[in-house]
């Protein structure tokens, strides 16, 4: 090979690199914009603000105290859940809500770190004791859905599952006439 | 020319030895989870075989895989004697007494807190510190690569630093500075309270400091692959190195991306706000960069090799590759494997779609595809590059090896398929087993068993991987000449500075590690409040 024609291969090379850092770029900005797009526009985020809690003091006052624990039917018309996770389940350990509604899951951890995912859904949260994760949901159909624990927290970890039965707006609105706090434990 | 044979064999020897303790381990534990297994009635054995294996396959199998290579990279590239051996095996006795220190505790089911700790539970304190020793051993071998290279730029000033050692400096100075995020959790946080000085932890913040490690630990064990890919592959198929710069890039841009972003972890996490998220999430599809020139620069590499061997055509010159080599073999079931691994790496680092699997078996599919497959595979292909040069032996039953590796890849797929399949379906991840006498479980009973089989098949290939090399050790002597990376079709001269030194990229990876984990770090550590009692493993 000459020097000149090394010469030319060489920048025949250079082109073709860049030509292809050029796309792989355009690839990175694309997925990123894409992200920024659907978190602006369709409000599919993860939890924006950063709430404390102290673990220790869950069942005395406050927010998560037992008889705070269930859904509850706000003035809005949305429903507002508030759980707890501790070795090795949840409170209460049946959640009830209605289909076709907006909810907020309020829910934290007693003791170490636990994960609630409802199966089936893109419900996915993870509970760390001293924080309040707080996560949007909504369900199409009415049905029964399996809710385990997905985060490792010791030996009982397999047994922790909860579930989360969805019934009709109307049956709920009824069972939550008298203003308490649902759930379906035992049912 | 390999002069320390004896210190890189024993680095790969205890390397594999504990991998095939691990991959054993991890093989039980899919079959008594599936529904062929279900006899086990102690779920604690699963956690403390889980911690086992994860601590093992997590940071003590790749740091000695890469400290291993590191040293003979450093002796073969830089062709000189390698200096400070005698802190190069004070590195390697740190790690075997800090592997063992682990170890013990993992089996009394004193430490069952999995390879990522999860603060507040706490385990005995001789786990984290056996972890700790383990870091501190390499800690040594990045001390030596960096003294190597500098020896040797001493004696040839402005010189190109070969490819593989200027990568293989690059890889060690991201582990130095990745370590350093766990180190801070278990220094600060976590050792204390497990030695009995404190009663309370935040376990967010420990949460944000793995993150730091965890994410750029992966790049770290991607590191020699990388190296193999570029230095090793296109040599042993007849090939050359399609760009040289291109190659120092890719490594730069290892060094630089790889290190903060690791809050992708944290999406789901209650303790870390929706802006540092963002940000981590863009950085995130930003490390696939480099991952996507690599696969351009060895495709070209390898069509290279293909051209010369007579290859024609489009696509012709594919059939013109030398298939039957273990290298080439290794290479496709690699990027097989990163391209699967990658797509769903791809969903894990999105900020929404990481909803749908998180934490769920998915992600153990995930990073089995990544780390176990694609990484893990070129681990073999490198040791069995490397072993006549290390014994003065050859490497004979070629067929023996092309089965062994062939078994890793479908043992592989078969596994890992069925997880991503029954994490869409949401099943939960590191759990002891499932009850599939539940209707909205059964469904998911034959994913899993055919994951369990799955392992059985990885156990076969790693079995026959470990025989392999042992055989190597009595095989007939060979003349197996100096060890030789792979040249660029343009062996470049001179290189422009920047991609010749290390500084200026490891200043930026502190810069932007400190700028996308600093505040969030020093707003956690300063509020009030946030600390909870620990969990003792075993105490209840
Ligand atoms: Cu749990």
């Amino acid at each position: 090979m000459s020097t000149e024609e090394a010469h030319g291969s060489a920048e025949v090379a250079a082109r073709v690199e860049r030509r292809w850092a050029t796309i792989a770029v355009i690839i990175i900005v694309m997925m990123a914009l894409l992200a920024a797009f659907a978190g602006i526009h369709r409000a599919t985020m993860p939890q924006p603000r950063v709430e404390i809690i102290d673990p220790s003091r869950l069942h005395l006052s406050g927010e998560f105290v037992e008889s705070n624990l269930g859904s509850v039917l706000e003035a809005n018309g949305n429903v507002t859940v508030r759980a707890i996770g501790q070795q090795y389940s949840f409170t209460p350990s049946c959640i009830v809500v209605p289909n076709d509604t907006p909810i907020t899951l309020r829910a934290t951890s007693a003791d170490v770190v636990h994960g609630i995912l409802v199966q089936g859904t893109n419900v996915n949260t993870m509970l760390v004791p001293g924080y309040i994760s707080e996560q949007p949901m909504r369900f199409a159909k009415t049905g029964d859905y399996l809710m385990p624990c997905q985060e490792f927290c010791a030996f009982g970890h397999e047994g922790m599952w909860g579930k989360v039965k969805v019934i009709d707006k109307t049956d709920f609105a009824d069972r939550a006439k008298g203003g308490g706090r649902l759930s379906c434990v035992g049912e | 020319m390999l002069v320390n044979r004896k210190l890189i064999l024993a680095h790969f020897w205890l390397a594999f030895a504990v991998f095939g303790i691990a991959l054993t381990l991890g093989a039980w534990q899919m079959f008594i989870r599936s529904p062929i297994g279900t006899w086990l009635s102690n779920p604690e054995l699963y956690y403390r075989s889980l911690t086992a294996h994860g601590t093992v396959m997590g940071y003590v199998f790749p740091t000695l895989v890469a400290m291993g290579f590191g040293y003979a990279i450093s002796e073969a590239a830089l062709r000189q004697r390698l200096v400070g051996v005698r802190w190069a095996w004070a590195g390697f006795w740190l790690i075997v007494a800090g592997s063992i220190m682990a170890v013990i505790p993992i089996a009394l089911g004193r430490a069952s807190v999995l390879y990522t700790f999860y603060p507040p539970l706490i385990g005995n304190v001789f786990y984290y510190l056996g972890v700790v020793l383990v870091v501190v051993g390499s800690w040594i071998w990045v001390a030596l690569m960096s003294v190597n290279l500098s020896v040797w730029r001493k004696a040839n000033p402005g010189a190109p630093v070969p490819l593989a050692m200027f990568a293989n400096v690059a890889g060690s100075y991201l582990w130095a500075w990745t370590a350093v995020g766990a180190a801070l959790e278990l220094l600060l946080q976590i050792i204390p309270v497990a030695a009995g000085l404190k009663t309370t932890i935040d376990a967010g913040l420990a949460r944000v400091f793995f993150s730091w490690t965890l994410h750029a630990i992966v790049y770290f064990w991607l590191m020699p692959t990388y190296i193999a890919y570029y230095t090793i592959v296109p040599r042993a198929i007849g090939g050359r190195v399609y760009s040289d710069s291109m190659a120092r890039i890719a490594f730069i841009l290892f060094l630089v991306v790889a290190m903060p972003i690791g809050m992708h972890h944290t999406f789901a996490d209650p303790q870390v706000g929706a802006g540092f998220k963002f940000i981590h999430s863009a950085f995130t599809a930003l490390v696939a960069l480099p991952t996507l020139l690599t696969v351009f620069t060895i495709c070209a590499s390898v069509e290279i090799a293909a051209r010369l061997r007579g290859g024609r055509g489009m696509f012709g010159w594919i059939g013109a590759l030398p298939w039957d080599n273990p290298m080439m073999l290794a290479l496709a079931f690699s990027f097989v494997m990163l391209g699967f691994g990658g797509a769903g790496g791809l969903i894990n680092m999105s900020y929404q779609l990481d909803a749908s699997i998180h934490n769920t078996q998915w992600i153990t599919g995930h990073f089995h595809l990544i780390f176990g497959g694609a990484i893990v595979i070129m681990y073999f292909a490198i040791a069995y590059d490397l072993w006549p040069h290390l014994t003065g032996r050859e490497l004979i039953d070629l067929r023996l090896i092309r089965i062994q590796l062939w078994l890793w890849f479908v043992g592989m797929i078969v596994t890992t398929f069925p997880w991503h399949w029954v994490g869409i379906l949401g099943m939960p991840r590191r759990m002891a087993y499932f009850d599939f006498g539940d209707p909205a479980i059964a469904p998911q009973a034959l994913s899993v068993t055919l994951s369990a089989i799955g392992g059985f098949v990885l156990l076969v290939s790693g079995i026959m991987f470990i025989v392999i090399l042992a055989r190597g050790m009595r095989a007939p002597q060979a003349d197996t000449g100096p060890y030789q990376f792979a040249l660029a079709v343009h062996q470049p001269a001179t290189v422009p500075v920047a991609l010749n030194t290390h500084g200026l990229w490891v200043a930026l990876m502190i810069v932007l590690t400190l700028t996308n984990y600093g505040y969030p770090i020093v707003t956690l550590a300063l509020s009030e409040g946030t600390s909870v009692p620990a969990v003792y493993v075993g105490a209840q």
